[in-house]
């Protein structure tokens, strides 16, 4: 290519270069114009096109969606039922998420303030390890675990006891397991990031370690702990498929709008899908009241 | 600040959602991967047959080169599960028409993926349960049952059906038909006879696997037709709200017992041969898969004598096919006496075909002189008067009573969902 063949498209660019001089807005517009289009249009239009379908009416025969505004498939969610496997649903994730905190805590602790950096980084491989595999693999293995037939059964036979097995025990476990990560990484960053001079101070000022830990590094991490909760609470609202496989038939809130989508009553799955929405805005309100975000 | 702290917010909360769909959208076969807002395209207006009757396909030319089926599991098989049970290769050898299949465990599952993918599948295996909703939606097409030669030869019995023809019109070819039978693990459990020894005995001790469809409220009405005859129930999918309670109280005082709810046969199989389940409704197949294992699982199968609900299978077409000669093409190749016969022979179940029981019971691989008097193929043969094919509840009573109102499927689907709870 000769110098001569380059040069228009040079002075083009040049031409646009100067163009944007002196323009921020204009540059600030290029550069994000696409991703925020697709956040509204993707994300926020089929949000809006699910709310739009709560509002419909259907055939009850052949499925059908008929465009006829009713506010029935609000007044469903009021049926006992949807009620209390919702509050089913919230008390798994309240549960899930106390137990991914406490067994969190310490290994995050460890792993940010104790572990020399060797450790500390096959440590956070093997945290990170679990989230390489499929999530359905996951599940199954621990279908396998907890079946009649199953290794924990076996492994817990010579003390004469018997493992959870299938149900909500069993399925407390598996969620643990699935999103304890979610949990300990967000911990490990909060806890990485206090200075070790505010500890130190508190030991000089003769503060123990219980009240170092209650008053300096509990407070410290609190925006920290809220972030990983966040995780932890949605993840567990959201499955349907690990209660579907693991619950002996307990239904979640990801069951009830799978079973309607599947009748197939779309309009009354939308109504319910906006329920685990309502409770994660509200978290997220709740959450931010917190702090959490200041730990982002 | 404020606008910085919103910002942040929305962040979040997009990030958290993203979060959230990742494990949801990972099983490719769970119906929520395509929410489709709505089916509108093949609603409006629905096309119902015309009294002049409809316009149907007068002759079936060259295939197209592809073909999508919808079917029940073991109905299309590609040699992948067992390599002596392969008739798909055969039909893309003779026709060239590639064949892409997924299959689906409920008739629910099906109707849903068919109607939300209102372009999706050529070919639909659908028992009764969905065969009339599709129809009567315009989601399938009136079939030409001249193009199809294989037809004079299905069972009479099975031609002209309230589930697969409407008005008049064929809208399918008849496959085949089974029951919902009873499975045990011989080791757990003594020999089973009848549903209520066990599986509706308030009082039994054992662990119990179920049918996770609302049409199981249907068996339960079948065992009221014989233990409680003052409830007058003559069709187990037309009961009205003394028999619908009555079916509801069966199976909440079996609710305590259930372990598993299965609509995928590979997940029955896993439960039963883990010990987490000691008996269950079951397909033929899903006992015949566990005894030929190795070693094999101890499991004895029965048709209850209290009769059972079943089905009756009809192969449809999309009403918006572009594939409309390959789909002929595989309606033909399907009710032929070898793969008719093949699929009767694997899945379990009676065959449609009339000479598919010499083919069985002559071709090598199979000689299973037997097969077709377990599953009383024959016409008109007595035990198909204690079956119950699977059909949608209507609110108008589908036994044809017009004092009273029936249970419409969607209070079934809710009752379904609130007995599980």
């Amino acid at each position: 290519m000769t110098n001569a063949e380059r040069a228009p498209q040079r002075s083009f660019l040049r031409g646009l270069a100067t163009s944007l001089e002196g323009r921020p807005r204009l540059r600030l517009a290029l550069l994000l114009g696409l991703p925020l289009l697709a956040l509204v249009l993707i994300y926020f239009g089929s949000l809006a096109i699910l709310f739009l379908n709560a509002f419909w009416q259907r055939d009850t025969f052949t499925g059908h969606v008929i465009r006829e505004f009713t506010l029935e498939n609000f007044v469903d969610l009021g049926r006992p039922v949807f009620i209390s496997v919702t509050l089913r649903t919230i008390g798994m994730a309240i549960a899930v998420t106390l137990t991914c905190a406490v067994i969190a805590f310490p290994i995050a602790y460890y792993m940010a303030r104790v572990a020399s950096p060797r450790v500390r980084g096959a440590l956070v491989v093997a945290v990170l390890m679990p989230l390489w595999a499929s999530y359905l693999i996951k599940i199954y293995s621990w279908k396998l675990i907890l079946s009649e037939a199953g290794v924990l059964n076996w492994a817990l036979s010579p003390l004469g006891i018997k493992g959870p097995g299938f149900g909500e025990i069993g399925l407390w476990l598996v969620f643990t397991y699935l999103w304890l990560p979610y949990m300990i990484l967000p911990l490990f960053a909060g806890l990485e990031r206090i200075p070790s001079s505010l500890i130190e101070a508190s030991s000089d000022l003769g503060a123990r370690a219980v009240t170092t830990f209650r008053r300096i590094i509990l407070p410290l991490t609190f925006p920290a702990l809220v972030a990983g909760s966040i995780f932890t609470f949605s993840l567990t609202l959201g499955d349907y498929i690990t209660p579907n496989q693991i619950a002996s038939g307990k239904q979640f809130i990801g069951n009830l709008i799978l079973a309607d989508f599947g009748v197939p009553n779309l309009p009354l799955a939308a109504a319910e899908a906006f329920v685990p929405l309502a409770i994660i805005v509200a978290y997220l309100l709740i959450a931010r009241r917190l702090g959490a975000f200041e730990a982002l | 600040m404020a606008t910085r702290r919103t910002l942040g917010l929305v962040a979040v909360l997009a990030l958290v959602a993203t979060a959230c769909a990742g494990p949801a959208a990972s099983p490719s076969a769970a119906p929520t991967a395509n929410v489709t807002p709505a089916p509108t395209a093949p609603g409006t207006p629905a096309p119902t047959p015309a009294p002049t009757g409809p316009t149907l396909p007068t002759s079936v030319g060259e295939g197209e080169g592809a073909l999508t089926i919808l079917n029940w599991p073991g109905y299309v098989e590609d040699g992948s599960t067992d390599a002596n049970y392969d008739w798909v290769h055969p039909f893309q050898e003779q026709t060239g028409c590639q064949v892409t299949f997924q299959s689906f465990g409920t008739s629910d599952e099906a109707f849903s993926l068919f109607t939300t993918n209102p372009d999706q599948y050529d070919v639909i295996s659908a028992s009764g349960d969905a065969s009339k909703r599709l129809a009567l939606a315009g989601y399938v097409q009136p079939i030409n049952v001249e193009l199809v030669p294989n037809y004079a030869d299905i069972y009479s019995s099975l031609k002209d059906q309230p589930y697969n023809t409407f008005d008049g019109v064929h809208y399918g070819i008849p496959h085949g038909r089974g029951a919902n039978q009873l499975m045990w693990r011989t080791d757990k459990a003594s020999d089973q006879t009848r549903w209520d020894q066990e599986m509706f005995n308030p009082d039994t001790t054992l662990n119990l696997s179920v049918y996770d469809a609302a049409v199981y409220i249907a068996d339960a009405a079948v065992e009221l037709m014989n233990t409680k005859p003052e409830l007058h129930i003559t069709n187990p999918y037309a009961l009205d709200d003394t028999q619908f309670q009555a079916a509801i109280d069966l199976l909440t005082a079996q609710r305590p017992h259930v372990k598993t709810y299965w609509t995928d046969y590979v997940a029955q199989m896993d439960s039963f041969r883990n010990g987490d389940v000691d008996l269950g409704t079951t397909w033929q197949v899903i006992a015949n898969l566990l005894q030929a294992e190795d070693p094999p699982v101890a499991v004895g199968i029965v048709n209850p004598e209290e009769g059972a609900t079943g089905w009756s299978d009809t192969w449809m077409v999309n009403s918006h096919t572009q594939h409309i000669n390959c789909a002929y093409k595989w309606l033909d190749y399907v009710a032929s006496p070898k793969v008719n016969g093949s699929i009767a022979y694997w899945f379990g179940e009676a065959p449609g075909n009339s000479k598919a029981c010499d083919f069985i019971a002559s071709a090598d691989g199979f000689s299973d002189a037997t097969h077709c008097d377990i599953f009383h193929a024959a016409d008109n043969d007595p035990f198909w008067t204690n079956i119950h094919y699977w059909q949608t509840p209507e609110a108008t009573c589908v036994d044809g009573r017009t004092d009273v109102q029936c249970k419409d499927f969607d209070a079934w689907s809710s009752a379904w969902t609130t007995l599980k709870g």
